[in-house]
Parts: C-alpha cells; structure tokens; sequence
C-alpha cells in the first residue's frame, strides 16, 4: 500500500486516507486565453513512465492538499511537499536526481 | 493457412494432429511497408485485419514490445455490450457488437462469442432514472436493450439477493445480444487472419522512435533496426503517451490501473454477465466455471499492472451483499492491466498533428467490447482518411468543447 507522508500535519498517511488530485504543476492561463491553452489545462497531461508530480488530499486526515513526486513505473515515493509552490522545490528535484540520474520535468511543450 | 474445420480435424487425425503448423508465421522486419501499426493487441491486430479485408491494403506491419495479445487483451473481463447513452459511441460499440456475432466465421477461428445477456443493476434512484433514459436513447439509436423490473432481474439471476440493506436491486437495463467472449482467442484469430493475408506480425520489437521528415512521418525506429512506412497507427492503450511523445504531441491521457480477479472454478450458477456500477464490481462465469470480477480503477498514474489491494477488497466486500454465494469462494488470481483514461472516458481514433500518424487509444476500462468496431474504423480513417464511425471521436474534440461523455452516462464503469 502506498505511504505519503503528510508535510503539514506530519501523518504517514496510508492510501485510503488519502484522496488522489492529478497531476500537480498544472498552469491555468489568465483571461484570454486562447483554445490550445485552456485545452492543455483541462486534459493535456504528461502521464510520464517515471517520476510524476502530483496532488493528493489528506482526505480522512488532515484535510490538507499537498503535492508528492513518485515513479509511476516503480510506485516509490521520492517526497513530498508543500502545495503553495508552482513548482518542485530543489530537495525534491535533487532527491530525484540521487536515484534517477539525468531525469528531466516537461521534455515536451 | 491451413483453414480449421471439422473435416480438417478429422484429416489431421490421420497424421496424429502433427501436421497443423503455426497459426500465424514468426517475421523478420522489412526494411519497408506501407503501413506500419505499432501494438498488437486485440485493436492493433483488427485495424491490420480491416485495412487488408476491407481495403486491400496487406504491405502492413504489426509491431508489438512484448508478446501478441499480452496487454490488456489478456487482461480484461472479456463483457460484450453497446448499451451506451451518447449516439457516438453506442454507434460504433454497437457495430462491434453485431461484428463479434459473425467473427468466428469470418476469422475461421472460434473466439467463443457467447451472446449470454448482460445486466446493468439499478441500485440507486438516480441509477432507475440514468438507465430507463439509456434505454429510451437506445431505442432511439437502434440498438436492443431494455428496462426490467427485479422480478425478471431475479428470473435471469437466481443467485442475486435483491434485498440488500445498502444495495437494493431496483431493476436493470438488460442487453440480450450482449455476452462475453474469449480474449486470447480474439488476438489470435485477427493475428492469424493476418498473417494468411501477407501481413508480418513482428513480436519483441520495440519501437523506440518515430521517424519526421518535417511534419510527415517517415518511419519508425525499433530494437530490430529502422522500418520505413508510409502511415503509421499507434495503438498502444496505455502506454500512448510514450509513442505520442516520440512523434512529437501530447495526449489529454492518464494511465491508471484496472484489476480484475477470478474465483476458484465452481459449477454452472449464473449464465448472464451482471454488472453493479454503483459498487464498481461487475460478474460473469467463465466456461471454465470460474466466477470473473472486475472492479474499479485506482485515482493515481501507474505503469505497473498491478493496482492497491483495498479496491479489490472495496469491490468483493459490495458484491457479496448482491451475491451471498460469493462470501464463501477462494480467490485464485488477481492481476491488473494499465488502462489509458481520457478526459471524458470516450476513445480516440484519430489523425494527429503529425501527417501519417494515427492514433487509437483512450479505450479505458472497456476497450474488449469495442475490438473489431474500432479495428474497423481505424482502418477506414487510415485508408480514407475518413471514418463516418470515427469522425466524433477525433483528437480535437477536447480543444473544440465536443465530448462525449460516457462518465457521466455510464456512471463508472463502461
């Protein structure tokens, strides 16, 4: 069963605590927008063999929304962070590169 | 190919039964065919078949990573139906339907269709209304469903128990001609059909880029070296991403586990398919006498067939309310299979921003039911260009607003 550990209420919460939210990192444009912009936020998603970032809910915990990094070839968890950011932070990119060397985020725009 | 019959039996008989050869014939890669489709399972193998019987086009390749038919082919609960509420989708799962009726005939192959009739349960009120509207629209559409009451629910399935304290069976939508077939055997009748048309199924032969000449495709990198093509189809299931990747696009695709279980093998006890969407199980009784279970698709991305075990547990702990007789059956296998979700649970049989590639995939969670009909579009979109049954399923859709929304009309699983 999958572990998340919840970095605001500090829980390691087990999977039926915790609801699943999509990929995370989504970026909505503003007013504008045009088609292709609001189309990619809605559906278009990087659905990565390997790491991929995500949003999960503390569900039946906390209640709180927090972002993880996991492979989804491996299922292993790499960490988790806060979900006021727009992207990674540094220990979470370099605690994946330690096990996967040479990964890249968003090879494809 | 030597054609299956009975007095073909009967003739190898003579010989001991040494003398039937391989159903299909093991290829090398040519350096170049006309049309190359990346994936063979059920719907690769069918797009090959229709573009040779349909079009006369058998210069085709068919690539396949692993082995024939060793994705999701193998792995579903192999439940047969078109009883959609969009007219899209139950028009080309209908035509799917009424294919599987004639396919063994027309493969020489038997892929067990057994048009045994599958129940959706109504277990809520907001079910009774969704399936009495999808049996009015299906009326409409002309395909053969209607809604019966739980006395007849009760007639078609002596073991359920109607009166479960959470999940009352309130009726249901009743598809007659719908039924179950054998997986494999599908896979391997189009392989066949293939192979006696000219075409070379290649296995162990992954594709590992797609080759452009601007915006046209070219050909295809592989672990067995570079294939030229003028078309290319990629029908991958859940791992479209990837191949989407390498030509170049993106997919409004996730990948997520579906797992399915069966029971130890028991005498004959239920002969029609039965489907609960509001406890995400669904049941039927394979010839072999094991009860088959299916049951929902975990929330999160995975790539790794296998899914959480509390959803088994969540799908086996409802069913046995609707199916006391269950509680005391072992469980034999569970496995699971990586399915490729859209965002409005409907497929893709399109062209792409590439010029030459096509694209098969977002079949879901009920991509079985759906084999010689997508097979059949998929080969008329690449030989015409254009598909009358593929035309709303296009890639644009989500750009243009049009969905066709399934997950709403279908509840869960479909």
């Amino acid at each position: 069963m999958l572990i998340l550990h919840c970095p605001y209420c500090g829980v390691d919460a087990e999977e039926t605590e915790l609801s699943p939210g999509g990929e995370a990192h989504v970026k909505r444009f503003g007013p504008g927008a045009s088609d292709e912009e609001f189309r990619d936020y809605l559906f278009a998603r990087e659905n990565p063999k390997g790491v991929h970032f995500e949003r999960w809910r503390h569900a039946n915990g906390c209640g709180k929304w927090f972002h993880a990094a996991r492979c989804t070839m491996t299922l292993e968890v790499f960490g988790t962070y806060s979900a006021q950011t727009t992207e990674p932070p540094k220990e979470i990119r370099d605690a994946i590169t330690a096990k996967r060397p040479g990964w890249t985020w968003r090879e494809v725009e | 190919m030597k054609r299956y019959s009975a007095f073909a039996v009967a003739r190898e008989a003579l010989s001991d039964h040494t003398g039937w050869g391989r159903a299909w014939r093991k290829a090398e890669p040519k350096r170049r065919y006309d049309v190359v489709i990346v994936g063979a399972g059920g719907h690769g193998l069918a797009t090959a078949y229709y573009l040779g019987k349909n079009f006369g086009i058998t210069n085709v390749a068919v690539l396949e990573k692993g082995w024939l038919g060793g994705g999701n082919t193998g792995r579903n609960t192999t439940i047969i139906r078109s009883n959609y509420l969009q007219d899209s989708s139950a028009a080309i799962f209908e035509k799917s339907r009424a294919l599987y009726e004639g396919l063994s005939q027309d493969l020489n192959y038997t892929v067990m269709f057994s048009p045994r009739g599958v129940i959706m349960l109504a277990q809520t009120e907001h079910e009774v209304r969704g399936y009495q509207r999808t049996a009015h629209a299906n009326a409409l559409q002309g395909v053969t469903t209607e809604w019966i009451t739980p006395q007849r629910v009760k007639e078609l399935v002596p073991i359920i128990n109607l009166s479960g304290p959470r999940y009352p069976v309130l009726g249901g939508l009743w598809q007659a001609r719908g039924g179950t077939a054998r997986h494999d055997a599908v896979a391997w009748g189009y392989a066949r059909a293939c192979s006696a048309m000219g075409m070379d199924i290649i296995q162990q032969c992954e594709v590992t880029g797609v080759r452009r000449d601007g915006d046209k495709v070219t050909g295809v990198d592989t672990t067995r070296g570079a294939i030229d093509c003028d078309k290319l189809g990629l029908v991958v299931a859940g791992h479209s991403g990837s191949l989407a990747q390498m030509a170049g696009f993106r997919l409004p695709i996730e990948s997520v586990a579906l797992q399915a279980l069966v029971s130890e093998p028991v005498k004959p006890c239920m002969d029609v398919v039965v489907m609960a969407n509001t406890v995400h199980g669904y049941m039927s009784q394979s010839d072999k006498g094991e009860m088959v279970i299916g049951g929902g698709t975990d929330g999160f991305n995975n790539y790794t067939q296998r899914g959480s075990f509390h959803h088994v547990e969540e799908t086996v702990r409802a069913l046995i309310e609707t199916f006391p007789m269950i509680s005391r059956l072992k469980m034999l296998r569970q496995w699971g299979g990586i399915v490729d979700m859209t965002g409005d649970r409907s497929p893709i049989i399109s062209q792409t921003p590439v010029e030459g590639v096509f694209i098969n995939c977002g079949w879901g969670t009920g991509g079985f039911k759906a084999i010689p009909g997508s097979g059949w579009a998929m080969a008329e979109l690449m030989a015409r260009g254009h598909s009358p049954l593929a035309e709303d399923f296009t890639l644009d859709r989500f750009t243009e607003g049009r969905f066709i929304d399934e997950s709403v009309a279908a509840g869960v699983a479909h």
